[in-house]
């Protein structure tokens, strides 16, 4: 199943069970979505609950809170992550908030899509990873999809949820065809051991999963190890007992993440393991994360800002010599 | 002018300014802190658009104790959240400028100028594909009719034919900057006469208040879209305590002290000796007595426990897994 395909199936199966769904963005309905992860629903539910909005991001968030005040459960698409950055006082000042400032009267339940990442050469203003900025906000819940069967399974959740949810969706993975699984009692929450491993824990989520997974065959070769690779899935919360289930065995941990280093997301879960499993690790924690830069428009400045599986191979080999592991 | 009316009027306006002069001397003694807005001189607004909407959604902005009296949050309760205690309608963790109260339908107490417009026009979306044709009524300043959510708001209701009144307190300083200053012109409702209906009214006038506030409501009931009143009106306190307000001349407080709301419905109920003096000093004392209740209230109750701290973060689902 395509990935956009799994987050379609989602909305759609969320609408046609209850009719207090509702989607709203811009080009979501007659269009059928940038991403087309909307095509089909406005022919299906129609212009009241497939609902195209002006280029207001501001609005299109604090319309979807009015909405969920009123008893709806809106899915508002932003149509970039960046875009979000008009809405940021609506999903921080409001939707985050509300439930807290009033003593828990108020319930938001909404669900924020928001394609992002380091596209294809979509320069400075469309690639982007913003998800340290969302995590670090109490009362959000941040989910990070990077595969059909987590973003089915997620999304649904996310839009049944009685809190707002930014749900992080990656622009490379829209066409690619994926495994699909329906999965009884998904806990979205939880993070997913994709590759069991020994000796090294990687960390990762959203695309770098990919590029992880491509480095990990070569790195077992060249240092004669195992890895074992986990999808944090959730950034918010974080599921640190299957981290620290894995840290305690492999003792080695590394995270790899296309957000640019400084303050980037690894930043906080390196954090908590240094806090919490120092003497577990036999070796510094090392990140692999973007450079601090903004994304350049050129292909191969473009390449160079993010990591790629080279460069996941090349930075772990440097740090087993440094460190001797 | 209704006898029963007036009375309601003069009781709701009274209890309010006695509420907010009572909540001005408790912050003066330490007992509330933070930011306090008083609503001192716009009382008709609060009231006469709260007796005028009596269905429907409420979003309010954070100068909001005397809406929210008026549209029937007990003052104790009000108090009791001015004084951060856990009886406080939002649990002593909102103050003074955030009241909820779904009860009521008062989505009120948001302190970002101009941030509650979009949601206000989000529910009134909401209530228009129900069939709730109640609509929604969205209180502002003269501020927030400079920021963008103000302009999206209006585009997008009179796109939309929402049933949303805005209403707009042009009391004509947004903390200290003079309306004019930063605005072309200083009659607000100007902005929104391309978007839907817009009457500028005197808002020292709560007879006129409500009855524009019915007009507005027959309008968006009838589904013909939004409706936008900008009300004159003036505070007489700073924007909030840490403002002594001295940017504006005497002269211009005391044009509009002389009509004061309160005082001058007084004069002219009895004028038309349609309500007898006997009720307004009734009204006064019993006022004092509710006011001083709040106060007893607000001062006996206990603060939150330490483990309200993590309380309402997240929903009861949510809580379990959120460390």
């Amino acid at each position: 199943m395509l990935y956009r395909e799994a987050l379609n199936r989602a909305i759609d199966e969320s609408m046609a069970a209850d009719k207090s769904v509702v989607i709203l963005g811009e080009d979501v309905g007659r269009y059928g979505g940038s991403y087309r992860v909307s095509e089909g629903l406005f022919a299906k539910y129609g212009p009241k609950r497939v609902i195209d909005t002006p280029i207001a991001e501001l609005s299109i968030v604090g319309n979807a809170i009015g909405m969920a005040i009123a008893g709806l459960r809106p899915i508002a698409e932003i149509m970039t992550v960046n875009f979000s950055l008009l809405a940021m006082d609506q999903i921080v000042n409001h939707a985050a908030k509300f439930r807290y400032m009033s003593g828990g009267k108020m319930t938001i339940p909404l669900t924020i899509r928001m394609p992002g990442g380091v596209s294809r050469q979509l320069a400075a203003q469309h690639s982007e990873n913003y998800e340290t900025m969302y995590s670090a906000v109490p009362g959000l819940i941040v989910l990070a999809a990077s595969n059909a069967t987590y973003a089915y399974h997620a999304l649904k959740a996310a839009i049944f949820l009685n809190d707002p949810v930014v749900f992080l969706e990656h622009e490379l993975l829209y066409p690619i065809d994926m495994e699909f699984k329906q999965i009884e009692n998904f806990d979205p929450f939880k993070a997913e051991v994709v590759k069991e491993g020994e000796d090294l824990t990687i960390l990762t989520y959203l695309k770098m999963r990919y590029d992880v997974l491509q480095a990990v065959p070569q790195i077992e070769k060249e240092l004669g190890i195992s890895v074992e690779v986990i999808d944090l899935n959730s950034l918010r919360p974080l599921d640190m007992k299957t981290i620290s289930d894995s840290i305690k065995k492999t003792k080695r941990v590394a995270l790899v993440e296309e957000d640019h280093k400084t303050g980037g997301y690894g930043a906080e879960v390196i954090a908590r393991i240094s806090e919490q499993l120092f003497y577990e690790l036999d070796a510094p924690p090392l990140r692999i994360a973007g450079e601090d830069v903004p994304i350049p428009y050129n292909r191969k400045l473009e390449l160079a800002s993010i990591p790629t599986p080279d460069k996941i191979v090349s930075q772990i080999l440097q740090w087993s010599r440094a460190n001797g592991v | 002018m209704n006898s029963a009316r007036v009375k309601t009027f003069y009781y709701l306006m009274k209890l309010g300014r006695e509420f907010e002069l009572a909540a001005k001397e408790q912050y003066m003694q330490g007992n509330i802190a933070g930011f306090l807005h008083l609503d001192i001189g716009q009382e008709a607004c609060s009231v006469g658009t709260m007796q005028a909407f009596d269905k429907g959604d409420v979003f309010t902005h954070y100068r909001e104790h005397v809406l929210a009296i008026a549209r029937g949050m007990d003052p104790k309760l009000i108090m009791a959240e001015l004084f951060g205690k856990v009886t406080g309608v939002s649990k002593g963790k909102g103050g003074s400028m955030h009241l909820f109260e779904p009860k009521l339908d008062f989505y009120g107490g948001d302190a970002i100028v101009a941030g509650h417009l979009p949601i206000a026009t989000g529910c009134a979306y909401a209530r228009k594909i129900e069939g709730e044709m109640a609509g929604v009524f969205a209180i502002f300043g003269d501020g927030a009719t400079n920021a963008g959510a103000f302009f999206e708001s209006l585009n997008i209701a009179a796109a939309w034919k929402l049933p949303i009144i805005f209403f707009c307190e042009n009391n004509y300083y947004a903390i200290g900057t003079r309306i004019g200053w930063v605005s072309p012109f200083e009659e607000l409702y100007h902005k929104a006469r391309h978007y839907m209906p817009s009457k500028r009214i005197n808002g020292m006038d709560v007879c006129e208040v409500y009855e524009a506030v019915i007009k507005a409501k027959e309008h968006i009931e009838e589904g013909l879209g939004p409706y936008f009143i900008e009300a004159e009106t003036y505070r007489y306190e700073g924007h909030s305590m840490s403002d002594n307000g001295k940017y504006r001349s005497e002269e211009e407080m005391e044009i509009f002290k002389s009509r004061d709301p309160i005082e001058n419905l007084k004069k002219e109920a009895l004028k038309l000796g349609i309500v007898e003096p006997e009720y307004f000093e009734e009204t006064d004392k019993k006022v004092a007595k509710e006011i001083q209740e709040a106060i007893e209230f607000a001062a006996n109750s206990p603060e939150p426990d330490l483990s309200e701290l993590y309380e309402d973060v997240y929903c009861k689902e949510c809580t379990n897994v959120i460390p």
